[in-house]
């Protein structure tokens, strides 16, 4: 018996019976803009930000989860994007580096990172800014611990993690003035 | 590390999802929070034919009181358990374990049931379900069941699901105010697998345990109870003694797991110290 076909809140595309290959359209808002791309389902998240939108800050370190490069905001929480498949990111609002600073002006969290060194080879920081981010919008007052535990999500192999935590806390409290 | 193709499903109902799953259940897997799914698939471990992506399925989002149960629903994320979801002691203990559940990004996306139903040895809340005797509530076109830990649990990431199979709900009892709990976990680095870990519950009536309940997970293929510890402490007043005691017999119960990250004798030794430390937990709370 053929059912009905499912189809996305807000999408074009029908979600049944077609082939692994067919593409979908998928539309969802990154760093405000509203976009629409078509992908194959097994493109990651991180992938199609990459490729289908030239938003190359956004790195891969590991693509399984562990190294946290690849962290983004969707709808303001702080996900992996390597283990998301776009698809799943219609309709959502998804952040990236490329949206913290405005024009010129960095966002604190990256003038923090750079007065306080906590880069070196830069890998890893869109990783951790989003993050951090991610952690300071929701607990604007986390205490140090806490911090230092949410900041081991992700991995650094130049800094030693010193300066990236001096730097969070740094721009937490420019955040909070 | 990038996914074999697959054909991708977004139901929106369960009984969408019990249709597609009675179809394509058999080379398909269900995709929940994909925390453990899509690192297997990147690394092509996993290649699932077709994926069944219960997350548009808002009926499956929940956790709720009913019945003197806490209620799970299939799409609840770690992170909720970060904060209250519940009364009474099940409620306080809660929190206390999600924060050892891999990292914040992993909590956000990642599901309760999602855990249980991929039977990681290492997985918290297969430990705390087993320790618990929870319910799980499994659902296909076949009809319900509702399955204990006991019959549940096969052996690492095996259990009794079906391909066509849903697990939509884990119950767990509230415990009233009477329960004292305790939880310990030794992992190499924070938010790192589990190599040993026991959670522990004690009820007290006139200063005496009148019921233990001693899980273990991490150590062996799946989470179990130690019912010759439980005995032991039962009548018990519970000092640190019959404490260290309780932690040798469950040591010497278990079948440890041997593998790169620790020897069955290492983890034998972390066990006897996970059991100590989470009964001396219970006992002063």
């Amino acid at each position: 018996m053929r059912s009905k076909p499912f189809t996305l809140s807000c999408a074009r595309a029908t979600f049944y019976d077609r082939d692994m290959s067919d593409k979908y359209d998928i539309t969802f808002t990154v760093n405000g803009d509203k976009r629409t791309i078509r992908v194959e389902p097994r493109r990651s998240l991180a992938d199609a930000l990459r490729e289908d939108c030239g938003l190359t800050g956004t790195h891969l370190g590991c693509e399984h989860g562990v190294c946290g490069a690849c962290t983004v905001l969707i709808d303001d929480q702080p996900v992996r994007s390597c283990l998301m498949f776009a698809v799943q990111a219609e309709g959502t609002r998804v952040r990236t580096v490329e949206g913290l600073a405005i024009g010129d002006k960095l966002h604190p969290l990256q003038q923090a990172f750079w007065d306080h060194h906590g880069l070196q080879c830069g890998f890893c920081t869109p990783g951790f800014l989003m993050l951090a981010v991610g952690i300071l919008e929701r607990r604007p007052d986390i205490a140090e611990p806490e911090l230092r535990e949410a900041l081991s999500s992700n991995l650094c192999r130049c800094t030693g993690y010193q300066n990236i935590l001096k730097s969070v806390l740094a721009a937490a409290a420019e955040m909070r003035k | 590390m990038k996914p074999v193709s697959f054909r991708y499903f977004a139901p929106r109902t369960v009984d969408q999802a019990l249709e597609l799953l009675a179809t394509h259940g058999g080379e398909g897997k269900i995709l929940a929070g994909g925390q453990s799914l899509v690192p297997a698939m990147n690394f092509r471990l996993a290649r699932p034919a077709s994926l069944i992506d219960i997350n548009r399925i808002d009926s499956l989002d929940y956790v709720r009181e009913d019945g003197g149960e806490l209620r799970i629903g299939a799409l609840a994320r770690h992170a909720r358990f970060e904060g209250p979801v519940a009364g009474g002691a099940l409620g306080a203990f809660l929190p206390r374990v999600a924060r050892h559940i891999g990292h914040l990004p992993i909590r956000t996306r990642g599901t309760f049931c999602g855990s249980i139903a991929h039977a990681d040895p290492a997985s918290e809340w297969c430990l705390l379900a087993a320790t618990l005797d929870a319910g799980f509530l499994v659902v296909s076109r076949r009809g319900r069941r509702n399955v204990r830990p006991n019959e549940y649990f096969v052996g690492a990431l095996t259990t009794i699901l079906e391909p066509d199979e849903l697990l939509t709900e884990i119950r767990l009892p509230l415990l009233g105010e009477d329960w004292r709990t305790g939880f310990a976990e030794f992992s190499r680095r924070a938010g790192d697998f589990a190599l040993a870990m026991c959670a522990a519950f004690l009820r007290f009536e006139d200063d005496r345990i009148v019921e233990a309940r001693i899980g273990l997970g991490g150590a062996t293929d799946r989470p179990s109870r130690i019912a010759a510890a439980e005995a032991l402490l039962t009548g018990s007043e519970g000092a640190p003694d019959i404490f260290r005691e309780a932690g040798n017999i469950a040591a010497e119960t278990i079948d440890p797991l041997e593998d790169i990250h620790a020897s069955a004798e290492y983890r034998r030794d972390l066990v006897r110290a996970m059991v100590a430390r989470a009964l001396d937990q219970a006992s002063a709370r």
